[in-house]
């Protein structure tokens, strides 16, 4: 209950928008990153290193009269899959929404070898989940395999 | 396939492939016609080669059309600084086809997105070369008679070798029983053997060459390389591991045959060539009928 009240103290209710919870802490960033909220001129607020039972600390994101497509919004299972997505209207909550890593996701990993072209010309990256279970991603131009623990953001 | 670009086998179906094979039969028996004749073929080589070049030369000369193009990145634009893609866009207004080799892995597909015309990948760095694939395939079958059931040792570097990679790949249509023969530094990929467990492929991994000689219908050998080697003293103790000598086919299957890529080193001792065995050289002849069938079917004329 304690924790619900500063909860609510620290990040404020939103009346329409989109709430982005149980981030873990330190992809945060990476999150705001990867949907580009920083050219948004949307209010937006952020709060981090917020209480949680679940997670001990976590993030969370809530973003004024936006609604992202499910193509923008499962970016996000490329970082935190475990994030939970709340579309709310009039302060109530209408629809959660699951992440789903996609089948192919353009111009937002890097690959990991650096000989690749995409590497080495301005060619934008390009990417196919063969592997979800696993996060296992294939390169579109030079065919490496990413393992999770290689995938990086642009 | 027409107008389709060849970038990596697995663009090729199992049907694609058995199609390519019998039009190249066709090319061994009559190498010499007039059917590129009025074609325009580039042959845009960012990275040295003698082989491949050279066979693909002869496959398009030899049916009549022309070549135009570079043999060294040095001779071309991009020492001044074009980028791939304008190289691309410019030389695919000029040519019918571009047939590409570059140092950069990945430089074949992206390539194949922004040329008007198709493209064949002569080796892109690390990554694919499905005309290397294509004649081994050939050899194998010209040899064995059939791709199906077969028994495969492959031997040397295992990990990074694109030609045993594409060969797996494509083999894995067929059924066959893979012998994978590596130092441990260099053992294949776990992708691969991924793939041979999803395929119902049987393989098995060995340190000795001795042990996957005598059960091999084909023997692929290929070349160690020094620069594979973070240690070097590594590299030493392993590179005469994997020399085949004359010798050591006595006991091997009648109807077994040496392939290789090429070049090689060390690794096949040159008193091997003249056992009744070795496929090496015939190999790489191949590659014309091949390399002919294959640029025919995607400019549509076969």
């Amino acid at each position: 209950m304690k924790t619900n009240i500063n909860h609510e103290l620290v990040v404020q209710a939103l009346k329409n928008g989109t709430v982005i919870d149980h981030i873990p802490s330190d992809k945060l960033f990476q999150v705001v990153s990867i949907l580009a909220l920083h050219t948004m001129p949307n209010q937006i607020t952020i709060g981090n290193n917020l209480e949680s039972k679940k997670l001990g600390i976590k993030g969370i994101i809530k973003i004024s009269d936006v609604f992202f497509t499910p193509k923008e919004v499962n970016k996000i299972a490329l970082i935190a899959p475990n994030a939970k997505i709340n579309i709310i209207k009039n302060y109530e909550v209408i629809k959660k929404v699951e992440l789903v890593i996609p089948d192919e996701i353009k111009d937002t990993l890097q690959c990991i070898n650096p000989m690749c072209i995409t590497n080495k010309e301005h060619v934008p990256t390009h990417f196919y989940f063969i592997d979800k279970k696993k996060r296992l991603a294939k390169c579109h131009y030079c065919e490496r395999i990413c393992k999770d623990e290689d995938l990086m953001l642009k | 396939m027409k107008n389709k670009s060849l970038v990596s086998i697995s663009d090729f179906s199992k049907e694609d492939i058995l199609r390519i094979l019998v039009e190249a039969e066709k090319f061994e028996n009559n190498p010499n016609t007039r059917i590129l004749e009025g074609k325009v073929i580039a042959m845009l080589f960012f990275e040295p080669s003698t082989r491949t070049r050279l066979s693909f030369e002869t496959a398009v000369n030899r049916l009549g059309g022309r070549v135009i193009g570079i043999s060294d990145a040095a001779t071309s634009s991009s020492t001044k600084g074009e980028t791939l893609n304008d190289t691309i866009k410019m030389v695919s207004g000029y040519a019918d086809l571009i047939i590409m080799r570059h140092h950069i892995d990945g430089a074949a597909r992206y390539a194949s997105e922004v040329s008007a015309v198709p493209i064949i990948n002569a080796g892109d760095g690390s990554n694919q070369h499905p005309t290397q694939t294509m004649l081994d395939l050939y050899s194998i079958k010209k040899t064995q008679a059939t791709l199906e059931n077969l028994q495969i040792s492959l031997v040397g570097d295992l990990k990074y070798g694109r030609a045993v990679h594409s060969l797996v790949i494509a083999m894995s249509h067929f059924n066959p029983s893979f012998h994978f023969v590596s130092p441990p530094e260099l053992q294949i990929p776990d992708s691969y053997k991924l793939l041979c467990n999803k395929q119902g492929i049987s393989y098995k991994q060995y340190v000795e060459i001795s042990e996957a000689i005598n059960k091999a219908d084909i023997l692929y050998m290929t070349r160690v390389q020094r620069e594979r080697f973070t240690d070097p003293v590594e590299y030493e103790k392993v590179k005469n591991t994997y020399v085949l000598k004359n010798a050591m086919l006595e006991n091997s299957k009648q109807n077994l045959r040496i392939l290789h890529p090429l070049p090689r080193v060390n690794e096949i001792d040159m008193d091997v060539d003249t056992n009744p065995k070795a496929y090496y050289f015939e190999q790489a002849r191949n590659g014309v009928y091949v390399r002919q069938a294959i640029i025919c079917s995607i400019l549509g004329l076969l």
